[in-house]
């Protein structure tokens, strides 16, 4: 008998007003599972995404992790549950430094923040937690911006420290919303490389919403395509890719011919 | 039926004055993207330049009219905008906040020190139409004189021409547009810095007209009269989302009309009579920041081009050499240790008593520190929560003997929980939202607790009795065993602060202030930090707020009113509202400049020429958001830097610098 998804997504829809953003999506994603989610702009990705790490309410359907349902869970609490994530338009802290976004997010996965130690100067970074983070930000390949404040860097290396930091939390899944938006052609290679790392050495999965489709080739396992808010084929990368309709969804009538 | 219309028609030009305020709420965010706090303060400095002119220079209404409100309410709007408002990014709404709100303060203050204080009753009317003083016709047993006529007609003459401008004219798309992102409108070769001036000086015009118009119906008239009547038109111009005109217009005459049928069926001696007519403003403004969604989202930044903004500049303290860092900190122990002896040897009475005014109301400034410097949100009810210490210790002290220190923990601890319930009704509020929730809470207070003679001891107070500080010699209202007990209680407030920022609880918060939903997205709960911030908040204020009333002998509504929280609010923002210190300079700085000024000629001392200086100095927040005086500690640390290290300081204002940074 097969594991049970780590994911499971059934027959989700969400609406605003009366646009249908999202439309009877379901697909599972077990452990250490790399899947893809492709489709053209406004096809309601990062709408499933919000919808998986609580910043939206679904309207319809249900969305499991680890088999309990995650309706009515707040956002902060499917985090400590272990979903994790990074933005499509990167939300960084600003003033702090990269170790310190670690730090932040190494503490919160543990749902620590108790006043009192504060007020007792006890809740000075611990030599455990400083390892986790030099191992993280040693896999990302950002040791050398650790005490640089995020405010000085780029895009590429703010793309990075938002990855270490969803990674810095331990997720059991990491929904990485197009990670390589705005990036070379050789970040882009370096976060390709980073993810599956984390899926194949970490045991992560991944649920990878990206644009890139050569990047999006390389590092899943399975991948589902959506269009206009409805999903439209699922299977293996290459399978998907040949399918006439995801290629009409893609490049229109000239590419489906 | 007829006793009904009889109450509800006077009601009208009341909620029309409402409205016309709210309208002009409404067109400036709708323009400049501002929530122009000052609006009120703009109409009455038109109404006291008015006055002056037509009561003690004698012209006629139509000259001074021209001078007021067609020559200087437009020009102070322009000056708004290109002095002020235009430094600011589209992004910073924090900033733009902060600014209104200096103005909202300094622009009455100012008026006191250029004309002094001056009894002004608008008579005069600038609208030949319509006399004043001439009934014109009744309506269900109700006058209607020249004064009603004048409101309805500029009302809805405003309504009509406001909305025409926004909705069916290029120059309103334009102005529309530059609200979004001044920067892409220009990218499309619209002059964006001109279209959102000509929005300051429309929506100054509105200010000055409604100040002028509206003068006579309240006669003799202070400033007070102007900010009870933005509140109402605060509330009118929420429930239109700061964007419906009619909205606005409808809530503004709707809340006159109800006061006036309350005022006429409730009896005059009755608590509802004298506690909801003059809050039903809160429950208007309150139903609206808690009913409508619309309200959670006011202020956020769409500018797509916000991401080229500047980091915010580090601290001081954050970009000074590890050198000179150590002998900043050996020169503030050492100074420290001066200040310490000279207030317990040789310090004159006088300033010793200002000295610890200064030291207790940093205890209160600190929270501001905590909510706004952390948490990164702008809370206008510090006072109030300081009252509630203050009248708790004092209550408890009256009818229970309670030492004033121990009444001040509890005192500290119900004010805490005032701000608990005030964090949980505006959960989901943000920036400007969260601000006015505050601030109708402050207004509750003031409106209900605050005047309740059984609580606060009416406008005297409750004075101070020896007594409730214990019968020991220790705190007797000895100068020196005050200053220890302020020093004391001070060390204990700033180390809670430093403990906090720096520990978990600390970098929570300032995660959510660069991003909630990644905070939140980490498995920080935002509600529960919030909670903690507005608790500890609310401490520190409700026992800076004993500490206060102990130095001053007395527990006044008057010392803990709503002005004095955006009072509070301009000092902090002025000295450094990031850090411990920016707090206790304010505090320390207000009662030492308040000392100075009373050797200048009577006209200018008193707290108004305080109030205009820190107002303006906090001005400077749209520049150096940090604080003017962080601002320049980072400049002059630099050049010290220079001059003893040979170092070569990063210029002001640019990011921390790294080598291995691309940015």
């Amino acid at each position: 008998m097969a594991d049970p998804p780590l994911l499971s997504l059934q027959a989700v829809a969400k609406s605003f007003g009366g646009v249908r953003a999202v439309t009877d999506i379901s697909f599972d994603v077990h452990a250490g599972e790399s899947v893809g989610l492709v489709g053209p702009n406004g096809a309601g990705k990062t709408t499933l995404f919000n919808c998986v790490c609580g910043q939206l309410r679904y309207d319809h359907g249900e969305i499991l992790f680890q088999g309990l349902s995650l309706q009515g869970w707040p956002t902060y609490k499917r985090a400590r549950m272990g979903i994790g994530r990074t933005y499509q338009k990167v939300e960084i802290f600003t003033d702090m430094s990269v170790r310190e976004h670690l730090l932040v997010a190494e503490r919160a996965r543990r749902g620590e923040g108790r006043l009192w130690r504060d007020l007792l100067n006890m809740s000075a970074p611990l030599r455990s937690e400083l390892d986790n983070i030099e191992a993280i930000m040693e896999l990302v390949g950002i040791s050398a911006l650790a005490d640089t404040s995020v405010n000085a860097l780029g895009l590429g290396h703010c793309r990075l420290v938002e990855l270490a930091r969803a990674l810095a939390g331990q997720p059991k899944i990491l929904l990485a919303d197009e990670p390589s938006s705005g990036l070379d052609v050789r970040e882009t290679a370096e976060v390709a490389k980073v993810l599956r790392t984390v899926q194949r050495e970490r045991g992560t999965a991944l649920l990878l919403v990206e644009h890139d489709l050569s990047m999006v080739g390389e590092v899943v396992d399975r991948t589902v395509v959506m269009d206009l808010g409805s999903m439209l084929a699922t299977g293996t990368f290459n399978e998907v890719m040949d399918n006439p309709a995801v290629r009409q969804a893609y490049l229109g009538q000239m590419g489906a011919a | 039926m007829e006793q009904f219309l009889g109450f509800a028609l006077p009601g009208i030009p009341y909620g029309c004055t409402y409205a016309i305020v709210a309208v002009g709420l409404v067109l400036t965010y709708q323009a400049t993207g501002v929530f122009n706090f000052a609006f009120g303060a703009q109409a009455f400095a038109a109404a006291f330049v008015f006055t002056i002119l037509t009561q003690n220079e004698h012209w006629s209404g139509f000259p001074a009219f021209v001078v007021t409100v067609l020559v200087m309410s437009p020009l102070v709007g322009l000056a708004f905008d290109r002095l002020l408002f235009r430094h600011i990014p589209n992004s910073n709404s924090m900033a733009k906040l902060v600014c209104s709100l200096c103005l909202f303060v300094g622009i009455p203050s100012l008026m006191t020190v250029i004309f002094g204080s001056q009894n002004l009753d608008a008579t005069a009317t600038i609208f030949p139409f319509f006399n004043p003083n001439v009934v014109y016709f009744t309506l269900f047993d109700t006058p209607i004189n020249g004064i009603y006529l004048s409101t309805i007609t500029v009302t809805i003459v405003v309504l009509v021409a406001l909305t025409v401008l926004l909705r069916f004219t290029n120059l309103g798309l334009q102005m529309r547009g530059a609200v979004e992102s001044r920067r892409l409108v220009q990218l499309d070769g619209v002059n964006s810095g001109g279209v959102v001036a000509l929005a300051w000086v429309i929506s100054s015009f509105m200010a000055g007209l409604a100040g002028v118009l509206l003068a006579p119906i309240y006669g003799n008239f202070q400033a007070t009269d102007y900010a009870a009547l933005m509140v109402a038109a605060i509330a009118a111009a929420a429930w239109g989302l700061l964007r419906s005109i009619p909205i606005a217009t409808g809530v503004g005459v709707l809340m006159g009309v109800i006061s006036t049928i309350l005022q006429g069926y409730l009896p005059t001696s009755s608590l509802l009579f004298s506690a909801v007519i003059p809050a039903l403003p809160f429950f208007f403004l309150v139903a609206a920041l808690l009913i409508l969604p619309g309200m959670r989202t006011l202020d956020l930044s769409r500018d797509p081009l916000s991401t080229i903004d500047p980091p915010p500049p580090p601290t001081a303290a954050m970009s000074r050499t590890p050198q000179m860092d150590r002998l900043i900190k050996r020169a503030w122990w050492v100074l420290l240790a001066v200040f310490c002896v000279s207030m317990l040897t040789w310090i004159p009475t006088t300033w010793e008593g200002v000295f610890n005014a200064g030291l207790a109301l940093s205890t209160v400034l600190l929270s501001i520190t905590l909510i706004t410097g952390m948490a990164g949100q702008l809370s206008l009810c510090q006072a109030t929560l300081a009252g509630v210490g203050a009248f708790t210790a004092a209550q408890l002290a009256i009818h229970l003997g309670l030492n004033m220190i121990v009444g001040g923990l509890v005192g500290a601890a119900l004010a805490a929980a005032v701000a608990v319930v005030l964090a949980l009704l505006s959960l989901r509020l943000r920036g400007l939202g969260l601000a006015l929730m505050t601030l109708a809470a402050a207004l509750l207070f003031d409106s209900t607790f605050f005047n309740a003679v059984s609580i606060s001891g009416g406008t005297p107070g409750l004075n101070l009795k020896a007594e409730w500080l214990g019968t020991s010699a220790f705190f007797s209202f000895n100068g020196h065993v005050l200053f220890v007990l302020c020093m004391a209680v001070l060390t204990i407030c700033v180390a809670v602060v430093l403990l906090v920022r720096k520990g978990t609880v600390g970098r929570n918060l300032a995660a959510m202030r660069g991003s909630e939903m990644a905070a939140a997205g980490l498995g920080i709960n935002p509600t529960w930090q919030r909670i903690i911030v507005f608790a500890l908040a609310g401490a520190l204020a409700g026992f800076g707020g004993v500490l206060v009333t102990i130095q001053q002998q007395v527990a006044s509504p008057n010392a803990w009113n709503t002005d004095y929280s955006l009072v509070f609010i301009v000092l902090v923002v002025t000295t450094g509202v990031a850090t411990v210190e920016g707090a206790i300079q304010a505090g320390i700085g207000y009662y030492v400049v308040t000392q100075i000024l009373t050797y200048l000629p009577s006209r200018l001392g008193g707290s108004s020429l305080v109030i205009v200086l820190f107002a303006f100095g906090a001005l400077q927040y749209a520049r150096h958001p940090e604080g003017v005086l962080e601002y320049q500690k980072r400049r002059s640390t630099q050049r010290f830097e220079r001059l003893l290290f040979s170092r070569h300081a990063d210029p002001v204002g640019a990011p921390l610098s790294t080598s291995t940074a691309d940015g």
